[in-house]
């Protein structure tokens, strides 16, 4: 089939303008197949990194046990009094399952954290947080903390504390300044703050605070264990597959991000549908594109196939010629479609850098590879028809065209 | 000589019902091998269509057709093709060269469909041919840019690539001026002398006629002399 290439590639080359045209609309075509996946794509990864990019991935948290009941042997329920206070359910056996999480492809980073309300006092003022100890050197592990700094340090040392800044104005607090935490359990510590975030977010700007592990500890009365584990995956598209792992390696209840975020879900997948439309329109534009070319094509060669066919050309030879025409055409016009894409996309920021108010484009989901095969394969098929067409024709009235 | 091809009792009709032309009506004819035949007749005798079917490019309506032996009645359309690719050369009124490729190209095209690819052989052999033909200097010549003569030439070069048992030459030179029709018929006389290839040549024309051994004439649909 050698030689039938070379009379396809001769066909293409003898009409250089046309085939010149009919590349750079297939080209056009891969061009709008590979823009629209970078749009689509870079726009669901800046959705998802403006929606979920800072909550955790994958969260375990410590179930609370129910009271026991005392049953008597006779059957009366016997009223417990509990001493009043607040109580903590705890991961107890933390310390054992972090290697095991952290060493799970893909997780990126773990967060033991103990959390719990309270009461932040400066002064006569008073406001109510939302108070969560790290791992001193695990402050922006889940949350991009360092990045969101906006005064001091994101140090959360023995006796420091870092507020948002709605709760730091609220207070009129500043960096240095000292200031008393009272937990919901009536634990008291006296803090420094030592730094102030802004992350755009009012519920946590406005009354979240961030202590270390061991002053939560205190705080909350848990001399051991966590009150919850975040992770961070390295492909938040992978927390599902990765909660199932986690929960079959450690047999505790990991619950994935996407867990009561099925509207956010949706509003991804439908756009993904849009771009799927737009993309398989775009590749019936190649087909129909190719195939109406080669028709032409077929009908204007009629009297060369009658030719081919009198000196011994089969009806598979005739076929391979149009057919190569059609996956070379397709070929080239992918090739040509893809580096346009690519060179239009590169003055687009990187997906690390999307900025709001430009267009998210993401350069690395072009879908390049897909696209020019997809072109290809799309060509070839559009080329069938004309090739079979071409295989039919009868020679002798061909000839005598 | 032994016997190249025989037909019998041939019937060809085009069109059905009241638009039914029936062109061929009981010919038989026979060939030998290393015939140099003119095949005569007025326009619209069967001539052409007797060639189509020699060629096995169409069936008759009815009739037997045999040719080295094998019934070319009863074969399929590939077995046709490659029938006609090894045994049958064609000289048509037009030339109808492939107008994007070179004469050498057009020379081994029978040749190179066969193998694949153009083999070197069939290159070298392709060279010898043009050669023989006068064109030693317009082998790497787009064919559309040769003269009517030259076209021709090439198209008899073409006809004997796969050095076949009989060539079918349709008014091979009703296209040409005298001194070119004149040069392309000695050509086809020296190579059936040579290499004793079967000529059957449609014409009008009695001087090309008078360069055949053996005229065949046919007239309203079967041979009458």
């Amino acid at each position: 089939m050698l030689y039938a290439l070379k009379i396809a590639t001769r066909y293409l080359t003898a009409n250089k303008a046309q085939t010149a045209l009919l590349v750079t609309g297939v080209a056009v075509g891969v061009f709008i197949f590979i823009f629209m996946s970078a749009l689509i794509g870079g726009l669901a990864e800046f959705i998802l990194s403006r929606t979920v990019g800072d909550i955790s991935h994958i969260t375990i948290e410590a179930e609370t046990a129910d009271p026991a009941l005392l049953i008597s042997p006779e059957g009366h329920v016997l009223v417990v009094a509990e001493r009043g206070r607040a109580r903590t359910a705890t991961l107890a056996e933390a310390a054992t399952w972090l290697p095991l999480i952290e060493a799970v492809p893909g997780v990126r980073a773990v967060s033991p954290q103990i959390t719990g309300a309270g009461f932040l006092t400066r002064g006569a003022q008073v406001s109510q947080v939302s108070v969560t100890g790290v791992e001193p050197g695990r402050e922006s592990a889940i949350l991009d903390l360092a990045g969101y700094m906006v005064a001091g340090d994101v140090r959360v040392g023995s006796g420091l504390i870092v507020v948002g800044r709605d709760l730091a104005d609220d207070l009129a607090l500043s960096v240095g300044q000292t200031l008393r935490l009272q937990s919901s359990n009536g634990v008291t510590s006296t803090l420094t703050l030592s730094g102030i975030f802004k992350t755009g977010n009012g519920g946590m700007d406005g009354a979240r605070a961030f202590v270390s592990l061991s002053t939560a500890r205190t705080l909350f009365s848990m001399p051991q264990g966590v009150s919850r584990i975040e992770i961070k995956l390295d492909d938040l598209n992978a927390a599902d597959a990765t909660a199932l792992r986690i929960r079959a390696l450690t047999g505790l209840d990991a619950v994935p991000w996407t867990d009561g975020a099925e509207q956010l879900m949706e509003a991804l997948n439908a756009q993904a549908q849009t771009g799927y439309f737009l993309k398989t329109f775009a590749l019936i534009t190649i087909v129909i594109g190719v195939a109406s070319a080669l028709l032409l094509s077929t009908y204007r060669r009629r009297p060369e196939i009658g030719i081919m066919r009198a000196m011994g050309a089969g009806r598979r030879f005739v076929i391979f010629v149009f057919v190569a025409q059609g996956a070379l055409v397709g070929l080239m016009g992918g090739i040509m479609g893809a580096t346009l894409g690519y060179l239009a996309l590169l003055p687009f920021p990187s997906r690390d850098a999307f900025q709001p108010g430009t267009l998210p484009m993401d350069i690395t989901q072009g879908s390049y590879g897909l696209a020019i095969t997809l072109t290809v394969i799309g060509a070839i098929l559009a080329s069938i028809l004309p090739a079979r067409s071409a295989a039919r024709v009868d020679p002798v009235t061909a000839i005598g065209q | 000589m032994s016997a190249l091809l025989e037909v019998r009792d041939l019937f060809k009709t085009y069109g059905t019902g009241e638009a039914a032309t029936r062109v061929l009506r009981g010919l038989s004819l026979g060939l030998e091998a290393g015939d140099m035949a003119a095949l005569l007749g007025p326009s619209g005798s069967g001539k052409s269509t007797l060639l189509t079917i020699l060629g096995t490019l169409m069936k008759p309506t009815s009739g037997s057709y045999v040719m080295l032996g094998q019934d070319m009645i009863a074969a399929d359309d590939k077995a046709l093709t490659d029938f006609r690719n090894a045994h049958i050369g064609f000289v048509f009124q037009f030339h109808n060269l492939l107008p994007d490729f070179t004469a050498l190209e057009n020379v081994i095209f029978p040749t190179a469909v066969r193998e694949g690819r153009e083999t070197p052989a069939a290159r070298a052999r392709g060279r010898d041919l043009l050669s023989r033909m006068g064109l030693a200097d317009r082998i790497d010549f787009p064919s559309a840019n040769l003269s009517g003569g030259q076209k021709q030439r090439v198209a008899v070069a073409r006809a004997l690539m796969n050095s076949p048992e009989l060539v079918l030459a349709d008014e091979p030179t009703g296209n040409l001026d005298r001194a070119s029709a004149m040069q392309v018929m000695d050509l086809i006389d020296q190579i059936n002398r040579e290499e004793g290839t079967t000529f059957l040549i449609s014409t009008h024309d009695e001087k090309i006629a008078a360069f055949c051994r053996r005229q065949i004439v046919v007239g309203d649909g079967i041979v009458t002399g």
